[in-house]
C-alpha cells in the first residue's frame, strides 16, 4: 500500500514537472524539479483528488503548513500520513 | 488639459452603507470581517468574509427592479444614489450628453450565475428566469446607473480583476481631463460572496481562515469582501462655476502590465505604476504623504508592494504612511479600489489616516509605516491609491487636497 502512495505521488509530481518518473529523486525539492508556486498548488489538488483526502496547505506560508513540501520524500511521507489518518 | 475634481461619493460595504459611516469605521479601526452567512457555507473551508449584512433590497427597489438587479448592481445603485445626491447634479440636455459612467467589476452578476447554475445542474430544472443574461452581464450596473440618471455619454465596464475599479476611475479621470466628458460617474462593485465565488478562491490556497492582517509577520492570506463605491468626477471649472463642494482633486493616473506571471506580482511592474502616477500628476515623491496600499494580506503581495514603494520613493518611503483598509472591509476584488479611494479622500479632506488593523508583529520585509491598528491625524497634500491585479495589471491613482 505504501509503495502505491509513493508511485502515485511521484507520477503526479513528474507530470507537473514535465519529467520522466525515473528522473524524480527522493531528496529533490519541488523547486529543484522546476515546480513553481502555481505548480505546487496544482500538485496538491491532484494529490487530494487521487487519494480523496484533504491536504492542509496555505500557499502564503508553505513552510508553516502541516504539510511538509520540502522534498519529494517529505511530500510522500505527508501523504501517507494523511491517507492513514483520513482513510484508515 | 482640464483639472478633474471629485464632488460626490457613495458606498455600501461591510463597514457601513454610506460614506460617512465608512469614515467613522475607518477612524475607529472597526473590523467588518466575520462569519459568512451564505447558502452551503458548511461545505466551504473558508467561512469568513467582509459581508454586507444590513442591506434590504426591498426597501430600496421595487419588484420589477429587483428582478433585473443582481446584488452587484444593487450595491452600485445604492452607492450611486448617495454620490449623485451629494454632487447635486441633474443630468439633462447637453450635460447629459457630455456625462457618462465607467465602473469596475470582476465577477459581475456572480450571484445570478451561481443561483441559476444551481437550478439547472443541481436541481435539474430545465427553465431559467428570462432576465438571467441582462442580470449577470458585467456591464449591467453601469447601464442601470446610466438609465437611472440619464447619463448619455461614454459608458462602459472595466474588468481587470482586483484593479478593475482603479482602471475604471483612471479612464473616467482621463475622459474629463481630455475634454471628452464633463462629468463622469465612476467606481466599482463586487458581490462574490456566494458558494461558487468563495469556493473558487479557496482553490488557490491563498485565503486566510481567521483574519486579514496586511504587512504583519504572521499574516496568512486574504479575506474576501463585497460592496461598492461610486464617485462623481467633474471638470474643475464646471464644479467651481456651479459652486459644488470639492472633496479632492484627481491629479494623476498610471497603468502598467508586468507581462510576467498570471498570479505572482512584480516589484518592477508595481514600482513603474507608482512612479508613473506621480509623473503624470507632476508631483515630486516627497509630496506624497499617504498611500492606500493594495495590501491584500498575502505573503507575496505585501512584501512585493513594500519593495516597490521603496523603489519608487527611495528614502521618502520611510517617511510616508501606507495602510491597507482591506483589514477592515476585506478584499472587494473588482470594487476594492473604489472603496479604498474613500480612505484617500478622508486623508486629504479630514486629515485622518485609516489604519491597518489586526496588526500584531512587524515583518522586516514590510518595514514601512503601515499605520498599525489606530487611525492617525495628519495633514497630507498628495495621496496615492494602489491596485495590482492578477494577470499583472497595475493601476495607481494620485489625488491632491483642494
Amino acid at each position: 500500500m505504501a509503495a502505491s502512495v509513493k508511485d502515485q505521488v511521484v507520477a503526479i509530481i513528474a507530470e507537473q514537472a514535465v519529467l520522466e518518473v525515473s528522473d524524480i529523486s527522493m531528496d529533490a525539492s519541488l523547486e529543484d524539479l522546476g515546480i513553481d508556486s502555481l505548480g505546487l498548488v496544482e500538485s496538491i489538488f491532484a494529490i487530494e483528488e487521487a487519494f480523496d483526502i484533504s491536504v492542509p496547505f496555505n500557499a502564503n506560508d508553505p513552510t508553516d503548513s502541516a504539510f511538509d513540501v520540502s522534498s519529494v520524500a517529505s511530500v510522500i511521507a505527508a501523504v501517507e500520513g494523511l491517507v492513514a489518518e483520513q482513510k484508515g | 488639459m482640464r483639472r478633474v475634481v471629485i464632488t460626490g461619493q457613495g458606498t455600501i460595504n461591510a463597514l457601513a452603507s454610506s460614506a460617512q459611516g465608512t469614515f467613522e469605521a475607518f477612524r475607529e479601526g472597526r473590523c467588518g470581517i466575520g462569519p459568512l452567512d451564505i447558502r452551503d457555507v458548511d461545505r466551504l473551508a473558508i467561512q469568513i468574509g467582509g459581508q454586507v449584512h444590513d442591506f434590504d433590497p426591498q426597501s430600496e427597489f421595487n419588484r420589477q427592479e429587483i428582478a433585473l438587479y443582481d446584488r452587484f448592481t444593487q450595491f452600485t445603485l445604492h452607492a450611486a444614489r448617495e454620490a449623485i445626491a451629494q454632487a447635486g447634479l441633474v443630468f439633462q440636455g447637453e450635460l447629459a450628453a457630455q456625462s457618462g459612467v465607467i465602473l469596475g467589476t470582476s465577477g459581475g452578476g456572480l450571484n445570478t450565475q451561481d443561483e441559476n447554475y444551481r437550478a439547472v445542474y443541481e436541481e435539474g430544472k430545465n427553465r431559467v428566469h428570462p432576465f438571467v443574461v441582462p442580470k449577470l452581464m458585467n456591464n449591467a450596473a453601469a447601464s442601470h446607473v446610466s438609465m437611472n440618471y440619464n447619463l448619455k455619454g461614454p459608458s462602459f465596464t472595466v474588468a481587470t480583476a482586483c484593479a478593475s475599479s482603479n482602471h475604471a476611475m483612471g479612464q473616467a479621470f482621463n475622459f474629463i481631463r481630455s475634454g471628452m466628458a464633463k462629468v463622469m460617474v465612476t467606481g466599482g462593485s463586487e458581490s462574490m460572496l456566494c458558494f461558487g465565488g468563495v469556493k473558487a478562491w479557496e482553490g488557490l490556497r491563498v485565503m486566510s481562515k481567521d483574519a486579514c492582517r496586511p504587512f504583519c509577520a504572521n499574516r496568512n492570506g486574504m479575506v474576501q469582501g463585497e460592496g461598492a463605491a461610486v464617485f462623481v468626477m467633474e471638470d474643475y471649472e464646471f464644479a467651481k462655476a456651479r459652486g459644488a463642494e470639492i472633496l479632492a482633486e484627481v491629479v494623476g493616473f498610471a497603468m502598467t502590465s508586468d507581462a510576467s506571471d498570471i498570479v505572482m506580482p512584480s516589484r518592477q511592474g508595481a514600482a513603474r505604476a507608482i512612479a508613473g502616477a506621480m509623473k503624470d500628476a507632476k508631483v515630486d515623491p516627497s509630496e506624497v504623504g499617504y498611500i492606500n496600499a493594495h495590501g491584500t494580506g498575502t505573503t507575496a503581495n505585501d512584501k512585493t508592494e513594500c519593495a516597490a514603494v521603496s523603489d519608487a520613493f527611495g528614502a521618502h518611503a520611510d517617511t510616508l504612511m501606507i495602510s491597507s483598509t482591506k483589514s477592515m472591509h476585506g478584499h472587494v476584488i473588482g470594487g476594492t479600489g473604489a472603496i479604498e479611494l474613500l480612505a484617500c479622500i478622508m486623508a486629504l479632506k479630514d486629515g485622518v489616516i485609516a489604519p491597518t488593523i489586526g496588526y500584531e508583529e512587524p515583518d522586516p520585509e514590510c518595514a514601512l509605516d503601515v499605520v498599525p491598528n489606530e487611525a492617525r491625524e495628519a495633514t497630507v497634500d498628495v495621496v496615492l491609491s494602489n491596485a495590482f491585479a492578477f494577470g499583472g495589471l497595475n493601476a495607481v491613482l494620485a489625488l491632491r487636497r483642494v
